[in-house]
């Protein structure tokens, strides 16, 4: 296998971690959404907790997304 | 980017002089990026020039600006408590700016030849900077206030005396790490939302020059996605101002309140 192609299977295989990513997100907003119909009354005071959430699970996928980059463009 | 086979997603990212100008060996010229946030500062000011007028019955635009200033208010109030209204007006800086460059990075210029928009906050540099920033005022703020008391943030209270040598070194290294994550946060977002429109936009353009029946198809399929990734890509825009101004805040809120 030459260089050229190990990067390009390496790239693919880090863009898996973008998809982890997704099912974290999921989970946060789908977990959110359960409570909130449960007691509609308390979501509006909790959307913070639910945007910090968010972006801490958004944030694993994007570093998966940087090292994807990083194999193709840089190295 | 032009008809031809090669998609290049890269080439928008490129800085390019608009005004050169050197200082002894150091290069200030005036970049495309410098521009875009040139304009994101005027448009944020305009904004604000038209909505400071301070009437008893505000107009349309007056509601607008209260909106925003009150929606930051409010989050700054809800985060921190009531010592941290002295720091809504970062927050507030931060977040219009923030929204305003990504916006602004969003504009169809590209139809005209030979223009692009340029999303200033697709750089590491320039997020980095407001992510060095928000995290020196959040140190500064910290050690004023608590002086060398605010290193217990990195011991929380009710820690069984067993588990500090544990916890100790996973805070500390999620305290050192907080800038970091907040300016790669804002950055790979805008950048890969770009890369992906740049992409399928492509893919029409290609796929329309091709001639063939199958690459009209790709390119109306494109299209029709390309339509969905502009609203989400709006959407990004704002929540990571959002999410920018939101975690600035908590981390205000640990150097002022220290857990």
């Amino acid at each position: 296998m030459d260089l050229m192609s190990a990067k390009m299977i390496g790239a693919g295989l880090a863009a898996i971690g973008t998809g982890a990513a997704a099912i974290g997100v999921g989970f946060v907003f789908g977990s959110f959404l359960q409570s909130a119909l449960r007691n509609p009354a308390a979501a509006d005071g909790q959307q913070g907790r639910l945007f910090l959430g968010f972006a801490l699970a958004e944030l694993l996928g994007l570093m998966a997304f940087t090292v994807a980059l990083l194999i193709l463009f840089v190295f | 980017m032009a008809a031809s086979g090669k998609i290049d997603p890269m080439h928008q990212f490129t800085v390019e002089p608009l005004v050169p100008l050197h200082i002894g060996s150091y290069d200030i010229s005036l970049t495309n990026s410098a521009a875009w946030m040139l304009a994101a500062l005027a448009v944020v000011g305009f904004f604000m020039w038209g909505g400071m007028k301070r009437q008893v019955v505000p107009g349309r635009w007056q509601m607008a600006v209260e909106g925003l200033t009150g929606f930051i208010d409010n989050l700054v109030h809800v985060n921190i408590g009531p010592e941290g209204k002295k720091f809504a007006p970062f927050i507030f800086s931060l977040f219009t700016f923030i929204l305003a460059a990504n916006l602004l990075g969003m504009l169809p210029l590209a139809v005209v030849p030979g223009w692009h928009a340029f999303a200033s906050t697709s750089h590491f540099s320039i997020t980095g900077v407001l992510a060095i920033v928000s995290f020196s005022i959040v140190l500064i703020v910290g050690f004023w206030k608590h002086g060398f008391h605010f290193f217990s943030l990195f011991l929380p209270e009710g820690t069984p005396w067993y588990m500090a040598p544990l916890i100790v070194p996973i805070e500390i290294i999620s305290f050192l790490v907080r800038p970091f994550s907040l300016a790669l946060r804002l950055f790979v977002a805008m950048m890969a939302g770009h890369i992906l429109m740049e992409v399928f936009g492509s893919f029409i353009v290609n796929g329309l020059n091709s001639g063939s029946v199958m690459g009209f198809g790709v390119g109306i399929v494109s299209f029709l996605f390309i339509v969905g990734v502009g609203a989400l890509e709006i959407l990004i825009c704002a929540l990571q101002a959002y999410v920018f101004a939101l975690l600035t805040s908590l981390y205000l809120n640990d150097a002022v309140n220290l857990h």
